[in-house]
C-alpha cells in the first residue's frame, strides 16, 4: 500500500471517527485540501475565518463529546486559530488542530506564510506535534484523538509541513485498516489516573456521613466524564443540594428540588449563601475558579472540602482541601453512591428553601420595558426548555445562565475560562452540526456578535439554521456595568453609536431577520424564528442600562454581594 | 530570594523525559507561565537512550513544590517526576572560574585551590582557570576566598543530583531505604493510573 501525507491523515481522521472538519484553505495546506475528494465521508465546512473553525470544532465538541476538528493554513491561518485553542484549553475541551507548515526546508527561514504555531501554541494545547516524516502520521493522529479526549480533555495541534503532505510512504499491508490497527501509542509519559483512591473514597463517605450541611459544586467534569445519572444519584440518595458553576450548568436538571444554581460573581445570591453556610463541599469536576471563590481566602471557611479531579494539578491549586480525590469522575462516583448512607439533611434543604425565599434576585422586575431578562425567560418558555443555548461572552452571557432553566447535559455550551467575545456565532454553528436534531438559539450581545458574524454566510451556505438571539443594547454590557459601579459612572469606549441594522444585515447574509422592540412581540418573534426552515437572527432591543445582579465584586466575598440596582441606578429607570 | 529579600527553601526536583525536540521549552514554558521560580535547570542524557534527565532546584514554599510536580507530571513527554530530599543525596555542580594570578599570588591560590580539591586546567600569565566541583555551598566558599584575588569570569553548570541507594531515581529497580516526599507518596491520593 501506498500513500502520501495527506491521504495518511484523512484515512486516520476516519478511522477516530471523525465526520466533520471546519478549515479554510491556503498555500501550505493545499495538498491536504486536494486530497478531499477523494474521502467523501469527511465533510469539510468552509468558514469566512479560522477563528471561526477552532470555535466551531469547539462547540461541536462540546454538545457531542466527541473531538472537534479543524484545520487551517501556515502562518496568519495558524495564527487566526489561537483564540479558539485557548478558549478549548481554558475549558478543557477536546478539540484536535491540524495546520499546513512551510515545507520541512524552508523551515526556520521565515519563509512566506511561515510562523512557529507549535511554539505560539505550546501554552495553550494539552499537546502540539511538528511532523517530519509521513510516516509517523497515523501515529501522531492516533496519539491527538488520545490525548485530546482522555484524561482532562484539552486541545491538540499537528503541525503538518506541505511536503510532508505530499510524501509518499510505502507499507508492507495492503490496507490502511490493517495498518492503522498495528499502529502502537508512544506516550509512556501520559498515563490518567482513572480509578479514585479507594481510601480517599471512604474518607469522602466519611466525611459525608458526619456532616450537617452538605453542598456539592459540580463543574464541566460531570460533563466531560458523563456522570450526569451519578452525580443525581449521589445527591438524592443523600438529599445533598447541589450548586452547579457556568460550565456546569446542565450538569443536574434545575428543575429538581435540591438544585440550587450557580454561585460566584452573578451566580444566584442563596447559591453562595448556601457555599458560605455549608459544613461541607463536594466539589466535583470544577476547578475553583475566581469567579466562584471570590476572595479565596475567604471563601468557604466553615467547610471541609472534597475535592474529586481527573487532573491532580488542580487540586489544592487555589483552595486547601480536606479530602482530594483524582480521577474519572464518573468512575469515582459509582463508587462513592455504593458506600454513601442515604440521609434526609431536611433542616439543611429547609435552610436553603429559605434562603431562595429571602433573596429572590432571580426574579425579574415587573416593568413595560423590554429587559433582558425576560427575553431569555421567554426564550426558555416557548422552547419549552429543550433548545441548545450557545451563548457569547457578558451581560446576555450571565442572564442566559440565571433565567434559561437546563434539564439536559450540554445544552448550555459558553466559554467560561477564556471568556471569548465573538464565540456564539461559530459556537453555534458548531454545536449545531455536531447536533442537526435539536434547536439550538445563540444567545449573542451585540458586540460580540460582530466579532465573528461573518460565520453568518458559513450558516446561510451550508444550511445551518442557527437561531440567534441579539440581546442588543447597543453598549459592551458587561465592561459598561463594571464602570457603572467601579468607575463612578466614567463610560469610556463601551457605547456602540453605529451599530448595524440586524434585520437588514439578516437580510444581506440571506437569513431571516426580525427586530423586536416591544415586550409583547417577544414571544412571537421567537416562534416565528423556530418556525423559519434556516439561520434567522432576532434583534431584540432592550434596555441599554440594566445591569446583571446579584454581583460580588471581583476578588471580593459574599459580604460585598450588591443583590439589587443601587439607589442612583434605580432613579434612572 | 524574594520580593522582600527573605531566602525561600530550595527543592530539588529531578525528572525523567522523552529527548524530543522542543521538550526543554514545554518545561521551561510551563514554569515561566506558572510564575515558579527555577534557581537552577541542567539538563543531559540518562542512562535510557532516547530519554534525558532534568534536575530543576526550585524556590518556594511545599504547596509551589507539590503544584510543580503536578504540573510537570501532566506534561505529556515528562515521563517521571521526583522530589528528592536534601539528606542522603549526592549533588553536584561544575563551575570554571578565571581568576587573577600574577607571580606573588599565584601560589597562594594553587594552595586554597588544593585545599577545595579543585583543579588548575588553564595558565596564562596573569590568570588562571580552576575547574570546580561540588555541591552550591562549596562552589561559594571558593569563590568567596578567590574573589579578593580578582575573578573574571565564572561559568556554572546546574545542580544535578542523585539518591544514594541502590536503584534509580525514575526506574523500579533496588530498594528506597527511606520514606521519600517525592510524587509517588502523592499515591495515597492517586489511584491506580490507567491506559485508558
Amino acid at each position: 500500500m501506498k500513500l502520501n501525507g495527506s491521504q495518511l491523515l484523512c484515512e486516520a481522521l476516519i478511522r477516530e471517527g471523525v465526520d466533520v472538519i471546519f478549515g479554510l484553505p491556503g498555500g501550505a495546506i493545499l495538498p491536504l485540501y486536494q486530497t478531499l475528494p477523494q474521502f467523501p465521508q469527511l465533510r469539510h465546512i468552509l468558514v469566512r475565518h479560522e477563528q471561526g473553525s477552532a470555535h466551531a470544532a469547539d462547540g461541536y465538541a462540546r454538545v457531542t463529546g466527541k473531538p472537534g476538528v479543524c484545520w487551517a493554513t501556515s502562518g496568519p491561518g495558524a495564527t487566526n486559530l489561537v483564540t479558539g485553542i485557548a478558549t478549548a484549553q481554558m475549558d478543557s475541551v477536546p478539540i484536535v488542530v491540524v495546520t499546513g507548515q512551510v515545507s520541512r526546508a524552508s523551515i526556520g527561514t521565515d519563509a512566506f506564510q511561515e510562523t512557529d504555531i507549535t511554539g505560539i501554541t505550546l501554552p495553550i494545547t494539552k499537546h502540539n506535534y511538528l511532523v517530519m516524516h509521513a510516516s509517523d502520521i497515523p501515529r501522531i493522529v492516533k496519539e491527538s484523538f488520545h490525548i485530546a479526549s482522555t484524561g482532562r480533555p484539552g486541545p491538540v495541534l499537528i503541525d503538518v509541513p506541505k511536503d510532508v503532505q505530499n510524501e509518499v510512504v510505502e507499507y508492507e499491508e495492503s490496507t490502511f485498516d490493517e495498518m492503522y490497527a498495528k499502529v502502537e501509542l508512544d506516550l509512556p509519559g501520559y498515563k490518567p489516573t482513572m480509578e479514585g483512591h479507594p481510601s480517599q473514597i471512604k474518607k469522602a463517605v466519611q466525611l459525608i456521613a458526619e456532616s450537617k450541611r452538605p453542598v456539592i459544586l459540580a463543574g464541566h467534569g460531570v460533563i466531560f466524564s458523563g456522570a450526569y445519572d451519578e452525580l443525581r444519584e449521589l445527591a438524592e440518595k443523600a438529599q445533598i443540594p447541589v450548586i452547579t458553576t457556568l460550565l456546569g450548568i446542565s450538569s443536574f436538571p434545575e428543575t429538581h428540588v435540591l438544585s440550587v444554581g450557580m454561585p460566584g460573581m452573578h451566580g444566584m445570591a442563596y447559591a453562595s449563601l448556601a457555599i458560605e453556610e455549608a459544613d461541607l463541599l463536594i466539589a466535583l469536576g470544577m476547578r475553583f475558579d475566581d469567579r466562584i471563590t471570590g476572595k479565596p481566602s475567604a471563601f468557604a471557611r466553615k467547610s471541609k472540602k472534597i475535592h474529586v479531579d481527573i487532573d491532580p494539578s488542580e487540586i489544592g491549586k487555589n483552595i486547601p482541601v480536606d479530602v482530594p480525590i483524582v480521577g474519572d469522575l464518573k468512575r469515582v462516583l459509582v463508587k462513592l453512591n455504593k458506600l454513601v448512607q442515604p440521609a434526609t439533611h431536611s433542616e439543611w434543604v429547609q435552610r436553603i428553601e429559605e434562603l431562595k425565599r429571602e433573596h429572590p434576585s432571580m426574579d425579574i422586575r415587573e416593568t413595560d420595558k423590554l429587559l433582558p431578562q425576560f427575553v431569555i425567560k421567554s426564550l426558555c418558555d416557548v422552547t419549552e426548555g429543550k433548545a441548545f443555548i450557545v451563548t457569547g461572552v457578558g451581560q446576555h452571557q450571565m442572564w442566559a445562565a440565571q433565567h434559561y432553566t437546563y434539564t439536559e447535559p450540554r445544552s448550555f455550551v459558553s466559554s467560561g475560562g477564556s471568556g471569548a467575545m465573538g464565540f456564539e456565532v461559530p459556537g453555534a454553528m458548531g454545536a449545531q452540526v455536531g447536533r442537526p436534531d435539536r434547536v439550538v438559539w445563540s444567545v449573542a450581545g451585540d458586540g460580540g456578535f460582530q466579532m465573528t458574524m461573518c460565520e453568518l454566510a458559513t450558516l446561510v451556505e451550508n444550511k445551518i439554521p442557527v437561531k440567534f438571539a441579539i440581546v442588543n443594547n447597543n453598549v459592551l454590557g458587561m465592561v459598561r456595568q463594571w464602570q457603572d459601579i467601579f468607575y463612578k459612572r466614567s463610560f469610556v469606549a463601551t457605547r456602540y453609536t453605529a451599530n448595524p441594522d440586524f434585520v437588514k444585515l439578516a437580510d444581506a447574509f440571506g437569513m431571516l431577520g426580525i427586530r423586536v422592540t416591544q415586550k409583547s412581540q417577544v414571544k412571537a418573534a421567537i416562534q416565528q424564528a423556530m418556525d423559519y426552515d434556516g439561520p434567522a437572527i432576532v434583534d431584540f432591543v432592550v434596555e441599554e442600562d440594566e445591569n446583571v445582579y446579584p454581583m460580588i465584586p471581583a476578588g471580593q466575598t459574599i459580604n460585598e454581594l450588591i443583590e439589587e440596582p443601587r439607589p442612583q441606578e434605580a432613579r434612572r429607570r | 530570594m524574594n520580593n522582600n529579600g527573605t531566602s525561600l527553601p530550595r527543592h530539588t526536583i529531578t525528572a525523567l523525559v522523552e529527548d524530543r525536540p522542543g521538550v526543554l521549552n514545554r518545561v521551561s514554558s510551563m514554569f515561566r507561565r506558572r510564575g515558579f521560580n527555577i534557581a537552577s535547570l541542567a539538563v543531559g542524557h540518562s542512562e535510557e537512550p532516547g530519554r534525558s534527565r532534568m534536575t530543576f532546584v526550585v524556590e518556594g514554599d511545599d504547596r509551589v513544590v507539590e503544584q510543580v510536580t503536578k504540573h510537570l507530571h501532566k506534561l505529556i513527554d515528562v515521563i517521571k517526576v521526583t522530589e528528592i530530599s536534601d539528606e542522603n543525596v549526592v549533588s553536584r555542580e561544575l563551575a570554571l572560574i578565571k581568576v587573577k594570578a600574577d607571580a606573588q599570588s599565584r601560589s597562594e591560590i594553587i594552595q586554597i585551590v588544593d585545599i577545595f580539591r579543585a583543579k588548575i586546567v588553564g595558565v596564562a600569565p596573569d590568570t588562571l582557570i580552576i575547574e570546580v566541583t561540588g555541591d552550591g555551598d562549596k562552589l561559594e566558599s571558593l569563590l568567596g576566598l578567590l574573589k579578593p584575588f580578582g575573578v573574571i569570569e565564572v561559568m556554572r553548570t546546574g545542580t544535578i543530583v542523585m539518591e544514594r541507594w541502590t536503584g534509580s531515581m525514575h526506574g523500579d529497580g533496588g530498594t528506597r531505604p527511606r520514606k521519600q516526599r517525592s510524587t509517588t507518596s502523592l499515591a495515597n491520593i492517586w489511584g491506580e493510573p490507567s491506559s485508558v
